[in-house]
């Protein structure tokens, strides 16, 4: 992404960190929108912060660096080839060159639309859809191991149809081998990056429709 | 050891959108209330959360908790101009009711209610849905949070001229995308850790 020169650049505080979700929105230091941002400045700290209790060089225990960056760059995939996708699939990349060539192979198969899926039984049932309910075959299997072939399929289940989650759906996690704090863990890996995928996709949009300037007279 | 999901064949959950007030029950063990370390506490953020079984479970990965719960007080709560808290939670509980997230959407659409004094507009998108006319604005509000709340996304330049031209300052357009944004998260985590019960 090309950094066009703000009018009035506002020089970075020292020690500030980058922010990914400017980054990969465009929004550069000193921006109207950078500037907006900073007014929910609490939030826009912990998005960042969220970004690295999950994946910074830190993160680890019940949830590997590996399995946290291929379930990013699956569920990122999902959702599209945006910036996030391509930035979760260069991490992997790095991190594991044939599990990101695994993971890209998943995605092809677990393209849909959401959300979708059933009511419990009742008035809403009326507004019941179906959609691909993804399975990870043989191969997939083979090339990703049980546990995160669970985690896929549960990450799946939790970006198009979350709706129709289940105990089961977490008894599957738990038998693939995950412990209870990984499953908490891997649920907050993927709705984190549903909440930041849409931070991302929706101040894009609003960073290139900037507001008209002050009236001309 | 494997551990097990917890099942409640015995609970009748809700089967409708409403407002009134549910009770949430987890799925899989939260650490006991006298259990919790300093670093879970500290995860929770408010002590009072301690109280909550959907908290205390979430406890159990404390830094992304925390960052969590900070994220969404300033997205709802911080009154630096922006939109106003009613339509914060109108953001979010047409998102919820989008997912389908009945507990979330009772919640939001209760808070909406009491900031906006419009208890019979929220209790018709939780009946109709969130194509139910709300009016120009409201309707503005509600369309661009499904359209970033869809997968794939499809929120775009005519979301924005929308809210523009219903009154939003880009404040205010940031507040709905965030706002939308982070009950993607929520609504994810409520439906898929435990459910919720008939009027607590």
């Amino acid at each position: 992404m090309s950094a066009a020169p703000a009018s009035r650049p506002i020089p970075a505080p020292p020690g500030a960190r980058t922010d990914l979700v400017d980054t990969l929105a465009g929004i550069a230091p000193g921006s109207a929108l950078e500037q907006l941002r900073s007014r929910r400045p609490v939030a826009r700290f912990h998005t960042q912060e969220s970004e690295e209790a999950l994946f910074g060089a830190s993160a680890g225990g019940a949830v590997t660096q590996q399995e946290r960056s291929a379930v990013a760059a699956f569920v990122t995939g999902l959702h599209g080839q945006g910036p996030l996708a391509r930035h979760a699939h260069e991490r992997l990349a790095a991190l594991d060159p044939a599990l990101s060539l695994a993971i890209r192979r998943e995605i092809g198969s677990a393209r849909a639309e959401g959300p979708f899926g059933r009511y419990p039984a009742g008035p809403l049932s009326a507004e019941d859809t179906a959609g691909l309910v993804y399975a990870v075959d043989e191969t997939g299997r083979t090339a990703l191991g049980p546990k995160l072939a669970a985690a896929l399929e549960h990450a799946h289940l939790l970006v198009f149809r979350p709706r129709e989650a289940s105990p089961s759906a977490l008894q599957s996690l738990l038998d693939a081998g995950w412990t209870t704090d990984a499953v908490v863990t891997l649920s907050q890996i993927v709705a984190f990056l549903t909440f930041q995928i849409r931070v991302v996709a929706g101040l894009t949009v609003l960073n290139a429709h900037p507001a008209a300037q002050e009236p001309r007279p | 050891m494997t551990a097990t999901a917890i099942a409640y064949p015995d609970s009748t959950p809700p089967v409708a959108f409403t407002q009134a007030q549910l009770g949430w029950i987890p799925w899989l063990e939260p650490p006991a209330e006298d259990e919790l370390t300093a670093v879970q506490k500290e995860g929770l953020v408010d002590t009072a959360r301690a109280k909550s079984p959907y908290f205390r479970l979430l406890a159990r990965d404390p830094a992304i908790l925390r960052s969590r719960t900070l994220t969404d007080k300033d997205i709802f709560y911080n009154t630096d101009a922006g939109l106003p808290r009613a339509e914060r939670e109108l953001a979010a509980a047409a998102t919820s009711r989008f997912n389908g997230c009945i507990f979330c959407a009772s919640v939001h659409a209760r808070f909406a209610t009491t900031y906006s004094k419009r208890g019979e507009d929220v209790e018709r998108l939780l009946d109709e849905g969130v194509d139910t006319d709300l009016g120009e604005r409201w309707n503005a509000i509600v369309e661009a949070s499904v359209a970033l709340t869809a997968t794939p996304i499809r929120f775009g330049e005519e979301h924005v001229l929308k809210l523009r031209g219903a009154g939003l300052d880009d404040l205010a357009i940031l507040d709905v995308i965030q706002s939308a944004a982070f009950f993607n998260w929520a609504n994810r985590l409520m439906l898929s850790i435990g459910e919720p019960t008939a009027a607590a």
